[in-house]
């Protein structure tokens, strides 16, 4: 036979438990006081896309051969591209197309990740950065090329197990291009 | 109980004659918080009861099933997330099944694996998060889905490093998954999984034997199982009528064979039962978790044959369907040979089963009607698409 109200007093309980415990057990305190604290970020996390370009010039060394697969491939359409007519060479030395214009527009972009698996040059990749506000919601918010370049480093930075893959990958094509030119 | 729409119920004046009572016609949403999202209710009430009662939905319409014959089967995939947004990972499921069925792929050992792992975490957080505004909306403000918010993120955590994103997780691939499991996810999975027991015990110790709650929805819009049957409700919400229909035992898809689990059944069809079956089904979900995570094996994650551009299935249709965690999602596909899809078509489970909420809520209160909604558990993205 259950009194009346027990079950009440049963769940007010659980409830003081929790509220006492949130002193003493960090795994009943889960806030985290954004933004002086924050959660470190995760290696798969994903926002928005950027390019990856090598060394030290953002122009000389971005990977993106402006072939468009990325451009077609996009569900919501976002990135375009205009295709320059002055070519430079790539990682491996071989004269490759560059986009003279590659905007991405990230109020359209849905962060779905499919130009990064469909980019054959490892390219563009995905960025963590989300702290992303402004105070022009149509301008500022198409991202231009240049906005849109960062290092390999900060590639590495972001995604280490992923670039250490990528790196990994690249460097064995371009020693293999070089053993083949030194033939 | 058995009150007719338009009917207006005699009652005695002072002169002893029956008074007309007056009706009064609400619109409730459809910004209203709780309805789930941006979902009307017309309501004539007699007093405080419900006469007639139209669902008013489209105001989230986004033309996904238009969009997705104008997209490549991979390009649709992420717009599947966005459809049940509780739920991503049930939803791309759900659509590599149908385009796999199309295609004739095959699906590697693993892949399936982690495609019941992450369905059963998706079907934990997506209950946990039904009973937390479940109770809220009876009133409950705060702490039963604050309780249920902290457990659940430790899911949607595992989602993120598993995929990238906490609830767009667009993960599933025509012949698998997009990627392997990081180092160290497994063991974090099993870590949840291990302690959600303990939180479930706590969550029912909470609310389970309340007496508000119990007056609140026991008796309250009691779906019989004729109807539902009749009406085509799948999900808990069949179940807790008493129908034993669960497609992961009834379809064997994927290789739900293989593990051991019940299908928790209601035997009143009430709202107190809609939400003990849910709470049940986490504990169900966690068993074929546990023997998952246990004897994942190892392999590739994806058929290496699976062309991602320029995927070309040969002309004919496919209809793949999966026990989501609101009922029976389905996705219909028809193929002439082009990279688009000739017709796409999705079957919501939440869409259906709010189609029979004027028959579980005739007779009662206003502020049963909120309870009602929340036990069915809507997500407009899904019911509009």
């Amino acid at each position: 036979m259950m009194v009346p109200g027990q079950g009440i007093l049963k769940g007010l309980a659980e409830t003081a438990r929790n509220f006492f415990g949130s002193y003493v057990s960090p795994e009943r305190l889960v806030t985290v006081q954004y933004p002086e604290e924050r959660l470190a970020s995760k290696e798969a996390a994903r926002n928005f896309p950027f390019l990856v370009f090598d060394g030290d010039d953002w122009q000389q060394g971005l990977r993106c051969v402006a072939c468009q697969i990325c451009e077609k491939e996009c569900p919501p359409k976002c990135i375009t591209i205009i295709k320059d007519t002055v070519r430079k060479p790539d990682y491996v030395g071989k004269l490759q197309f560059q986009p003279q214009r590659f905007d991405i527009d990230i109020s359209v972009c849905m962060s779905c990740q499919i130009c990064v698996e469909v980019c054959p040059f490892d390219a563009i990749k995905m960025d963590t950065e989300f702290e992303l506000s402004t105070a022009d919601r149509f301008d500022q918010l198409r991202l231009r090329k240049h906005q849109l370049a960062k290092s390999n480093h900060y590639y590495q930075r972001i995604h280490p197990v992923e670039s250490a893959e990528v790196d990994g990958r690249l460097g064995a094509e371009k020693a293999k291009a070089e053993a083949k030119a030194r033939k | 109980m058995s009150l007719q729409p338009f009917q207006v119920i005699p009652r005695l004046g002072s002169e002893g004659e029956p008074l007309d009572g007056e009706q009064l016609e609400i619109s409730m949403g459809p910004q209203h918080p709780s309805t789930h999202g941006v979902f009307r209710m017309d309501l004539v009430l007699d007093g405080e009861r419900v006469i007639r009662l139209k669902p008013v939905f489209g105001y989230l319409h986004r033309n996904h099933e238009k969009i997705g014959e104008n997209m490549t089967y991979l390009g649709s995939m992420p717009y599947t997330d966005r459809l049940d947004y509780f739920c991503s990972l049930t939803n791309n499921w759900a659509y590599a099944l149908a385009v796999e069925k199309l295609a004739g792929i095959q699906v590697p050992e693993r892949a399936e694996y982690l495609r019941v792992i992450t369905a059963e975490l998706t079907r934990l957080q997506n209950h946990l998060s039904l009973a937390g505004f479940l109770l809220q909306d009876m009133g409950a403000s705060g702490t039963p889905l604050m309780y249920a918010f902290r457990q659940r993120e430790k899911i949607l955590d595992l989602f993120e490093s598993l995929t990238g994103a906490r609830m767009m997780c667009n993960y599933m691939r025509f012949g698998g998954c997009r990627c392997d499991v990081p180092d160290g996810w497994l063991d974090q999975a099993r870590l949840v999984v291990e302690e959600f027991p303990r939180f479930l015990d706590e969550f029912q110790a909470l609310l389970d034997e309340n007496e508000i709650l119990m007056s609140r929805t026991q008796g309250v819009g009691v779906l019989s199982s004729a109807l539902a049957v009749n009406a085509g409700v799948t999900g808990p919400m069949l179940r807790a009528s008493g129908v034993n229909y669960d497609l992961r035992k009834v379809d064997h898809y994927g290789i739900y064979d293989r593990f051991s689990f019940q299908v928790p059944l209601g035997d009143h069809g009430d709202v107190y039962d809609r939400y003990m079956v849910r709470v049940l089904e986490m504990r169900e979900s966690l068993k074929i978790l546990e023997s998952a995570l246990r004897t994942l094996p190892p392999g590739p994650v994806l058929d290496p044959k699976t062309k991602l551009r320029g995927f070309r299935p040969k002309p004919g249709e496919a209809y793949g369907r999966i026990e989501a965690p609101k009922g029976e999602l389905g996705f219909y596909l028809i193929s002439d040979g082009s990279p688009n899809p000739y017709r796409y078509r999705v079957r919501p489970p939440s869409f259906i089963n709010l189609t029979i909420l004027e028959d579980l809520c005739l007779g009662h209160q206003v502020a049963d009607v909120v309870v009602i909604l929340g036990s069915v558990d809507i997500v407009l993205g899904e019911v509009d698409r």
